[in-house]
């Protein structure tokens, strides 16, 4: 189903239920998806795997999201990889520090998995434009 | 010396020889009389009487002493002719010459020899004639005449001849039988004696005629009766109103017949200053010049004048009594008037008086009980005490010793304790007279002092409970200051637990609809129409869920202040269709038809965007939610004058009961809050709705009939301040 060279998407959801149900839904709809439960593994991931695009919750153990970012942005290998933030935190602020922080996109959770995809599609053809 | 008036004979004169009158000269004195002094003063009188002589004397050689003396006088001073006496031996004299005359000898004026001699017949010409000169008679005779007459008269008459001839045998007659010189000295003696007595008496005294007028008077009544031409106007006028007075003052007794003693005013000639005279007249008979009044005046001027004196001194005696009694009386007034008790003690400590109030407490009223009588003594004891303590002691004059006494009531028994203050009265060489004692009562001051304590204490008191009051209130302030934080901390808490809540509704919420999508969408495969519309009712109830979650976080976001404005320029005519299209599902299915009046002219609004959108789709939610049939019209209106934008939604649903109206804006209400209620929602829509109005400076009204419709409008104003 997923063709070898579909743009790669880093799942970052340290919630099992939420990261899978993202990772498979990209899946069905024709993406290469890889995964990361925390901000050390989706920076080691993003060095690694190099992927086109990253969905980072922001609320993680560990290195949590907004530094992740920093971290990724600051970096002359991933700072072009477009970061789609996903968080539940709808308090005034978290929008703010997401863009602070490098995110390019925001998303709040709850989130549809159909509405996550016309998300990360449209951020995909903003890149390739540029 | 005097000259007397010679007014009392006096009588017209007759021409020629008057026979009858020389008979009766001769038949009465001349051949009866051998008093020679008496013959010659007869016929002096004859001359004045008779021959119109008013001023005469008559001279005689008194053969013993070789003398020539005077004998008679009329019209003159009589001391001068009969004080008279000149040798015979000086024969230079032209009296003594005339002696040996045969003719009258005319007189320009006489003055004796070299000194100060009594003058004959005054000052002034006069004619000597000697005695027993025989008319027609010439040439020196042999030898001396008997004696000289002396006259003033303009002419020599046969009256003046005859008698010089008669009164010249007459006195030689009698020198023949007798000495003249004897008589006359004896004579002399007794007068100059008689006047030497009544000149030395110092009270005017006199011989006058009934009428007053003047006889004899010695120096002092001549004084006052008497003045000559000489002498000033004023003396002489002083002189005559004495005369007058006298005479008026005689008449006056003789009238009313009182011989006793009067008074009598005269003018002192020599100043014109008042005299006043007792007048004592006695009448007095003589044989030869009839009835005369011998007046002495005694000048009791100095007697009235210290009579006067006296009384006048008495008088004022009395009205300096008078005045002492009216002042002691108005200090008795004053003293009695004061309420304090006033004492006046002398230097030994008695006491010399007292006003009324004093009187009360220290003497002892008839048919007092004996009680009272003994509070008198003990109040007088305590007083004693006090002022020989004063006296006692050193104080100076002007000094006030002061000092409490325990006095009491003798009607009551009442204690009275009262401050006494004394000072000593000093006479002028310091020597102590009195010592005055008022008597102040003290119960009043005591009393106001003892208000004034009670006053501070209950002032006190109050102060305490003013402190305590404000203490306890600061207390309170504290306490309410710290509920305030501890109540802002926990509503604090509150906002972030249900922020936290919500976030953790929504995780598994998200997979929820997320799964149930994915069944849908077919992930899994096909499903049986049964699965598929149970999972589509798992996903209605999961939607309304979140909805549910997202209006609780909404209200928490506005309650903590944490709900951002985002301001931008944007159109309300563009907003509403978008509201429209968002909804269009709705409103295709309600069948309802939705008409938008849009506003073209109306301007750019300045406001958050995304919030207005919200409330617009709140509101046409509710008018979809709670209208079946009908049309719903949402119109946008400006208002230029107050600068504010608003958007209406007319429904013709239901309509709202207006004690409805405050209530449906309320969290978590809806009119019908019954659990079987027929219209879903939280109920929190229009409280979500009002917050975010007010938060953008705007408001939401409501306008409704039951039965009819609602229509609720979104007032904002066209820039809303950050």
């Amino acid at each position: 189903m997923t063709q070898p060279d579909a743009p790669l998407i880093l799942v970052v959801d340290d919630y099992q239920d939420a990261r899978e149900m993202y990772a498979e839904y990209l899946q069905f709809s024709g993406f290469r998806v890889a995964e990361a439960r925390n901000g050390n593994e989706a920076v080691a991931q993003a060095f690694s795997l190099r992927p086109d695009l990253i969905l980072m919750d922001l609320s993680l153990p560990g290195m949590d999201g907004w530094e992740a970012t920093r971290v990724l942005k600051a970096d002359e290998r991933t700072k072009h990889i477009p970061v789609v933030a996903l968080t539940g935190h709808a308090l005034a602020g978290a929008s703010e520090g997401a863009r602070k922080a490098g995110c390019d996109s925001f998303v709040t959770k709850p989130c549809l998995p159909d509405d996550l995809v016309v998300e990360v599609r449209r951020m995909l053809d903003t890149v390739k434009k540029a | 010396m005097s000259t007397l008036q010679a007014r009392t004979f006096s009588r017209p004169i007759g021409s020629g020889v008057n026979h009858a009158a020389r008979l009766e000269l001769l038949e009465n004195y001349l051949a009866h009389h051998e008093d020679i002094l008496r013959c010659a003063h007869m016929s002096l009188e004859w001359l004045a009487r008779y021959a119109g002589v008013k001023q005469s004397a008559c001279l005689a050689v008194d053969a013993e002493s070789n003398m020539l003396v005077g004998i008679a006088a009329y019209g003159v001073a009589s001391d001068d002719i009969e004080l008279f006496s000149w040798p015979l031996s000086d024969t230079y004299d032209p009296l003594i010459g005339a002696l040996q005359s045969s003719r009258p000898v005319p007189f320009r004026s006489y003055r004796p020899n070299g000194h100060a001699a009594p003058t004959p017949l005054g000052r002034g010409a006069f004619t000597a004639i000697p005695l027993g000169m025989r008319p027609g008679n010439v040439g020196e005779r042999e030898d001396l005449a008997p004696g000289l007459l002396l006259l003033r008269a303009p002419a020599i008459s046969a009256d003046i001849d005859w008698l010089v001839m008669v009164l010249g045998q007459k006195i030689d007659q009698v020198r023949g039988r007798g000495s003249l010189a004897e008589e006359a000295r004896k004579l002399r003696r007794e007068r100059t004696l008689f006047f030497t007595i009544i000149n030395a008496v110092t009270d005017p005294i006199m011989l006058t005629d009934i009428e007053g007028k003047l006889i004899v008077a010695n120096a002092r009544a001549e004084k006052l009766f008497a003045a000559s031409e000489e002498e000033s106007e004023g003396r002489r006028r002083a002189v005559e109103l004495n005369n007058m007075l006298f005479s008026a003052a005689l008449s006056r007794s003789a009238v009313e017949g009182n011989p006793e003693a009067r008074e009598l005013l005269l003018v002192d000639p020599s100043d014109g200053s008042d005299l006043l005279f007792e007048v004592l007249s006695t009448a007095v008979e003589d044989p030869r010049e009839g009835t005369g009044v011998v007046s002495v005046l005694r000048n009791i001027t100095d007697l009235r004048r210290a009579t006067e004196q006296i009384e006048e001194n008495y008088q004022k005696l009395r009205v300096a009594e008078a005045a002492v009694r009216a002042e002691r009386d108005r200090l008795n007034l004053i003293i009695d008037s004061v309420a304090d008790p006033i004492i006046v003690t002398d230097a030994t400590g008695a006491t010399v008086m007292m006003n009324s109030p004093a009187e009360d407490l220290f003497t002892v009223i008839a048919g007092a009980s004996e009680a009272a009588s003994r509070t008198v003594q003990a109040n007088d004891a305590h007083f004693s005490s006090f002022i020989s303590g004063l006296l006692l002691g050193e104080t100076g004059p002007g000094e006030i010793r002061r000092g409490e006494i325990g006095l009491m009531n003798p009607g009551t028994s009442e204690p009275i304790p009262v401050e006494a203050i004394a000072g000593k009265v000093l006479t002028d060489t310091g020597e102590l007279t009195a010592v005055v004692t008022i008597l102040h009562d003290r119960r009043e001051a005591l009393e106001r002092a003892r208000l004034y304590e009670q006053l501070k204490a209950a002032s006190d008191e109050l102060q305490a409970r003013v402190q305590a009051a404000t203490a306890e209130l600061a207390t309170q302030n504290e306490l309410l200051r710290r509920q305030a934080i501890e109540l802002e901390q926990a509503s604090r808490l509150k906002s972030q637990f249900l922020a936290n809540m919500s976030h953790e509704f929504r995780t598994p919420l998200n997979a929820i609809l997320g799964y149930t999508h994915m069944l849908l969408q077919g992930v899994a495969g096909d499903l049986l129409p049964a699965v598929k519309r149970q999972l589509q009712r798992i996903d209605s109830n999961g939607r309304h869920l979140m909805t549910i979650i997202n209006e609780i976080l909404d209200i928490t976001r506005i309650e903590a202040g944490k709900m951002p404005m985002q301001l931008s320029e944007f159109n309300l005519n563009e907003l509403v269709p978008e509201v429209m299209t968002e909804l269009d599902p709705v409103i295709s299915r309600s069948k309802l038809t939705v008409a938008p009046r849009l506003r073209p002219d109306l301007p750019t609004i300045y406001s958050d965007r995304q919030k207005v959108k919200q409330i617009i789709v709140n509101l046409l939610s509710n008018a979809l939610k709670f209208t079946h049939e009908g049309g719903i019209r949402i119109t946008v209106a400006y208002r230029p004058a107050e600068r504010t934008a608003s958007v209406a939604v007319a429904d013709t649903g239901i309509g709202i009961s207006p004690e409805n109206h405050e209530k449906i804006f309320e969290d978590f209400r809806q009119v019908d809050d019954s659990p079987s209620r027929q219209y879903g929602g939280t109920g929190l829509g229009l409280a979500i709705c009002r917050r975010l109005a007010t938060a953008l400076g705007g408001r939401i009204t409501l306008e409704s009939t039951m039965g009819v419709g609602s229509t609720f409008t979104l007032t904002i104003p066209v820039e809303t301040e950050q």
